[in-house]
């Protein structure tokens, strides 16, 4: 691979090693200066592998490099302070600046440990969502900026406080006590699970970078599952529900981009792989007392891989998501309810039950109600779908329910 | 998320009241089940909270109630089993918040109590 195409694609899965090892090393508070130096890494990456080719193993230079860059910066730091103030003892500066350890190990502690000092909640979910995309996915601010819809100098403020806000907390990069992991962990979920979405769902029109979400969501799950003290139903519920609805991602976009609805994919497109893993994860999380919204939700998503239609499908379907509204209401799960209700029980319950949900700010509201009067009541199902259409704000969207 | 706003908004706009709703029925004279039948219960209850949850006027899933329990006398005497006078006890509650009365007797209308000869009793949580 020529430097130009694998520096980016090594920014995406060293940088995140990088600053969360030298973070680690330096303490929270300095997590610019340790993104700094992996930034800077790569620049010499760029400019030396351009003019002398790409080192045999590229990541062991990179590491090295940034070592090295790591040292020099607190050389430079002992140097300020012995002229600034003579007194002070540099004790062990030198031994300090050798145990920069990135060795696979620590590399796993250390961004485990990142993840959880990032997704703190003393800052809101959308920082949490932004900075794990900057430090945790390596995603430049211009990506973030793109898929938040929004401007690189919001994203770059937004960063910037969030990060204020840590220190100012003393956050501290550890594993919290095994007593404080689940309590922790939820928040962690629902930030992944949110940064799937942000793909899944995404206004963004750059389908890269949108998979490349989801992607990354998945990772930051599997890295938990894969140690032991995070290793928790819950978190194997999130990326069984992951691992099904990824399994739809070369299925559900045609050549021009535009979104195929469920109904009219072609399964021979879905990953049977991703599936069967989901099925794994889904068999892992079955364990302890308490059936988190992942647990369901990864449920539906298994009855979602089964195309054919059934009565056992969708009465399992209908009686997840009642049981999904019982944890937590959620618009998007009244409306798949009442669809599912239509599908399980009849058309003619579900029209009264979807009258009463009160959603006529929700386009698809309107979508449900056409679908469901189509059949009974074309002239009503026509009003309804033109009403969705008049709602809805992207193109995706509109040619979803323009195909209806 | 969008979602979440909306309803947030809603709920700043209109006053919502908590109401309890409780379920009666003549527990030891109805007929044992089969499991098929039991099925057929449990999906009309979860069916119909389920609805009510899909209304986000669920406020708390409540609980069933066992068929058996103790009553305490004024002269603090104890006796087995809730309806030793009574032919009816208390199967279970749930709370939902709505606007009014109207709207709890219009979602309580629904409960599949009534399917067993039971009934509902519907309370307004006082907040004073």
């Amino acid at each position: 691979m020529p430097a130009q195409e694998l520096i980016p694609h090594l920014f995406r899965t060293e940088y995140r090693k990088i600053v969360s090892v030298l973070c680690r090393h330096f303490g929270f508070d300095q997590i610019e200066t340790a993104e700094d130096i992996a930034s800077d890494t790569f620049l010499t990456a760029a400019e030396t592998w351009g003019l002398k080719g790409v080192p045999q193993n590229p990541v062991a230079w990179l590491y090295h490099v940034a070592k090295n860059k790591a040292k020099n910066h607190l050389h430079r730091k002992i140097l300020y302070q012995d002229k600034i103030v003579p007194e002070i003892q540099n004790t062990n500066s030198e031994i300090y600046v050798d145990e920069i350890d990135l060795s696979p190990q620590n590399i796993n502690d250390s961004q485990l440990q990142m993840m959880f000092a990032i997704c703190n909640p003393s800052i809101s979910t959308e920082a949490q969502i932004g900075l794990s995309l900057r430090i945790l996915c390596g995603f430049g601010i211009e990506e973030i900026a793109d898929a938040f819809l929004t401007s690189k100098e919001t994203i770059n403020k937004r960063l910037f406080r969030a990060k204020e806000k840590l220190r100012q907390e003393k956050i501290r990069i550890e594993l919290p006590l095994p007593s404080e992991i689940d309590e922790r962990l939820e928040t962690i979920l629902r930030t992944i699970y949110l940064l799937f979405n942000e793909g899944y769902y995404s206004l963004s029109q750059n389908e890269t970078l949108r998979r490349d979400l989801c992607l990354e969501a998945m990772r930051l799950c599997h890295m938990l599952v894969e140690n032991k003290g995070t290793n928790k139903p819950q978190v194997n519920a999130l990326l069984s529900l992951m691992c099904f609805h990824a399994s739809r991602f070369d299925a559900r976009i045609d050549k021009n981009g535009k979104l195929i609805l469920y109904e009219d994919q072609d399964v021979g497109l879905w990953d049977s792989d991703l599936i069967r893993k989901g099925e794994y994860f889904l068999n892992c999380s079955a364990s302890g007392d308490k059936v988190s919204k992942y647990h369901i939700e990864a449920a539906i998503a298994y009855w979602q891989t089964k195309k054919e239609d059934s009565k056992e499908k969708w009465e399992s379907i209908l009686q997840l998501y009642n049981q999904l509204l019982l944890i937590e209401y959620s618009p998007v799960a009244a409306l798949n309810r009442t669809y599912a209700l239509s599908k399980a029980n009849s058309k003619e319950e579900a029209i009264i039950e979807a009258e009463k949900l009160n959603l006529e700010d929700y386009p698809f509201y309107f979508t449900l109600l056409g679908e469901l009067y189509t059949g009974i009541d074309i002239i009503k199902a026509r009003e309804y779908f033109l009403k969705a259409l008049s709602l809805v704000k992207t193109q995706t969207d509109k040619n979803a329910v323009q195909k209806k | 998320m969008a979602g979440k706003t909306i309803n947030e908004n809603k709920f700043m706009e209109i006053k919502m009241k908590e109401f309890l709703l409780i379920f009666r029925t003549d527990f030891k004279n109805t007929p044992d089940s089969s499991p098929e039948e039991i099925q057929a219960t449990n999906k009309r209850w979860m069916d119909w909270i389920g609805g009510i949850a899909a209304q986000n006027k669920l406020f708390d899933k409540g609980n069933r109630l066992a068929n058996n329990g103790r009553v305490i006398r004024a002269n603090k005497s104890v006796i087995d089993g809730p309806y030793t006078e009574i032919k009816e006890s208390i199967g279970g509650y749930i709370i939902i918040k709505v606007e009014s009365y109207n709207e709890a007797v219009d979602i309580g209308k629904g409960c599949p109590i009534f399917n067993v000869g039971g009934n509902v009793e519907i309370r307004e949580i006082s907040k004073s």
